[in-house]
């Protein structure tokens, strides 16, 4: 329920907008990666509603949204969406940094508005408008946590996603935030964002240490395997797994008091939705939209879990 | 004389082909040994051998399928498939079934029918229809994985909390301490082994796989043959999902994925020929423990960056082949 007040804002501003602007339609692209993980998936619902809620609201505003299994699909959607539609701007959320660049270039090049979302590009000044995650800021959260929640210390085990520069920073600001506060990580492995695979590699560091306090996860579905894993080996020493991105199940469970997952760090995929909407706007109306808004990473605690619950979310 | 002479080669080259997978299995697990005093607890053998059925009961079909010359890309995706079809049709008839054995059962039957037809329908594209295996089986590939993201609506299908307790004893459960996968997965083995070695059907995939031609002048129906492979994968994929389903009771788009070609590089790695007509089902059952236990080792030490985990399996899959390829064969 984080952005109701913000799109409530934008929406009101478009409806008194609208009268004025109304002329010629325009056509906004909307390129993000296809509902290949859990995360994903949740990005493509918010999408889709982003666009459905915008086109009954923007009558001279026309989306096309386009999902891409890989950059190099992806690129292509683009360069389509170049050539047939004539967009007018383009919402996009980079497969890669790299491949997408010089297509998402020549989009701004044409004088179409370029939004960025999550992943930037590797050239710096080809958007106009960038929102992003706060992948540092998602590992300080989770690292203060664990720091107030331990406040003796204790020795833990974290797990890392798939090898990116979002884990690398994401697991810099988690070391740098629980840095003096007596928290040993005793062990580190790649969980991949998966269940299957965090399975694996917590039954594995159960049976390597005798003792560890708590998990950083990292992630909702990495926190599944975890605690199927710790379930399984009947072990009593683990306090909490700590996971984080807001999966509605484990959000649930923080909601109803559940003592091995106190709390959750966002990492929201409705920012897509936030991009779409900022991008109508600055089409719509004179407000400037244009610059970079970063997206916080917030700590759900069983007080305020009931706000970040979407219970039609697929994630 | 001549010949005398290459028998006797061959036959030293034949112990090494045959001891090589054992012998990578024997050091692994000495290694193991000398890294963590916990490799060999009941529990960490216990862990590696449950996570190894999975893949285990697919790649002994699979080891049927490549002896006859075949190839099979969609059974990571068949399983993720599979377990989205089960944790839903379980789902859909708890409100009119109850939490309890008959549903559980009827959740097994769905699997192991929706295999059989998977498999079926791999079987007849490439049979009936003659297309190649490596193309049919890559189109069912990205078919059930796209299936399974649809069905999921791009998330994860949960299984109904009141049924997991009810279905976990499936994987976590078993008799006299061994796990319920690790006793299917030996029943499969067992029969595998059998079947290739004793059965007339293990030699007909074998005479398919080594020349289909002759196989076909010795009235063997080589089309059925081929058929059945592909269905008794899929049947086998059918009873991995089921061990599957129980452990985390979810499925989604991330599910199974590569587990295809862990299968086949189990199959290798045990002395399967690739290209068909020769095929050892132990072997892919040495295979498969190999390939988990590299997994279990690298996290039990500390030694190697994870980085560096896919490189050490790498050269460790490789290094298990070369140990049992006769130099001067093929070329």
């Amino acid at each position: 329920m984080k952005f109701t007040k913000f799109t409530g804002a934008f929406a009101l501003a478009a409806t008194l907008a609208t009268p004025v602007l109304a002329q010629d339609t325009k056509v906004v692209g909307v390129s993000i990666p296809a509902a290949t993980h859990g995360w994903a998936g949740g990005m493509n619902f918010h999408a889709q509603e982003a666009v459905d809620r915008l086109e009954a609201v923007y009558p001279e505003l026309d989306f096309v949204l386009a999902t891409a299994s890989d950059a190099a699909k992806q690129v292509n959607d683009i360069e389509d969406m170049m050539a047939t539609r004539n967009i007018d701007a383009l919402v996009v959320l980079p497969f890669e940094s790299e491949p997408l660049t010089s297509p998402v270039q020549a989009v701004a090049d044409s004088g179409a508005w370029v939004t960025v979302v999550d992943r930037g590009l590797a050239a710096e000044g080809i958007e106009d408008l960038y929102v992003a995650g706060d992948n540092t800021g998602f590992g300080r959260v989770s690292g203060e946590y664990m720091a107030s929640a331990m406040p003796d210390g204790g020795k833990i085990v974290a797990f890392r996603g798939i090898p990116t520069t979002i884990d690398n920073e994401r697991v810099a600001g988690f070391e740098a935030a629980i840095e003096g506060a007596g928290i040993e990580i005793i062990d580190m492995e790649h969980g991949n964002w998966n269940r299957d695979d965090s399975f694996t590699v917590m039954e594995d560091f159960l049976s390597k240490h005798a003792e560890i306090n708590a998990v950083w996860a990292s992630d909702d579905d990495m926190a599944i395997g975890v605690l199927a894993a710790i379930e399984a080996a009947g072990r009593d020493d683990i306090q909490f797994v700590l996971g984080g991105a807001g999966m509605k199940e484990m959000i649930a469970r923080t909601r109803d008091g559940d003592e091995m997952i106190p709390a959750n760090v966002t990492y929201p995929p409705s920012m897509i939705a936030t991009a779409i909407e900022l991008t109508a706007v600055g089409l719509t109306s004179t407000a400037p939209v244009s610059g970079t808004f970063v997206i916080g990473s917030v700590l759900i605690t069983q007080d305020n879990a009931a706000d970040f619950y979407y219970p039609d979310s697929p994630f | 004389m001549a010949t005398a002479n290459a028998k006797k080669k061959s036959s030293i080259f034949f112990d090494l082909k045959v001891m090589g997978p054992i012998l990578a299995l024997v050091v692994l697990v000495i290694v193991g040994a000398a890294l963590n005093g916990n490799f060999l607890s009941a529990g960490n053998i216990s862990n590696v051998l449950s996570r190894s059925a999975f893949i285990g009961i697919i790649a002994v079909g699979m080891t049927f399928v490549i002896t006859a010359g075949g190839l099979d890309l969609s059974v990571g995706s068949m399983a993720a498939f599979i377990a989205g079809l089960m944790i839903l049709v379980m789902n859909g008839l708890l409100p009119s079934m109850g939490p309890g054995w008959p549903l559980v059962m009827v959740g097994m039957l769905t699997a192991i029918v929706a295999g059989t037809t998977a498999g079926f329908i791999n079987g007849f594209l490439i049979t009936n229809m003659r297309i190649e295996a490596f193309i049919v089986t890559l189109g069912t590939m990205g078919i059930y994985r796209s299936l399974v993201t649809w069905l999921a609506d791009g998330g994860t299908l949960s299984l109904d909390f009141g049924m997991r307790s009810v279905i976990r004893p499936i994987y976590f459960d078993g008799i006299l301490g061994i796990s319920w996968p690790i006793i299917v997965f030996a029943i499969v083995a067992i029969t595998g082994e059998l079947v290739m070695r004793r059965a007339a059907f293990g030699r007909h995939v074998a005479a398919v796989g080594s020349n289909d031609q002759v196989a076909r002048y010795s009235s063997v129906n080589v089309n059925r043959v081929r058929m059945m492979t592909y269905v008794f994968l899929g049947i086998l994929v059918g009873i991995a999902t089921i061990m599957y389903v129980p452990r985390l009771g979810s499925a989604s788009s991330s599910t199974g994925v590569l587990w295809e070609l862990e299968a086949i590089a189990a199959v290798i790695i045990g002395g399967t020929m690739l290209k068909g007509g020769f095929g050892r089902v132990w072997g892919t059952v040495i295979g498969v423990l190999i390939l988990s236990l590299i997994g279990n080792i690298l996290n039990l030490t500390d030694g190697v960056s994870p980085y560096l985990n896919g490189a050490v399996q790498g050269v460790i899959i490789i290094l298990a082949v070369i140990l049992q390829r006769d130099k001067k064969a093929e070329g």
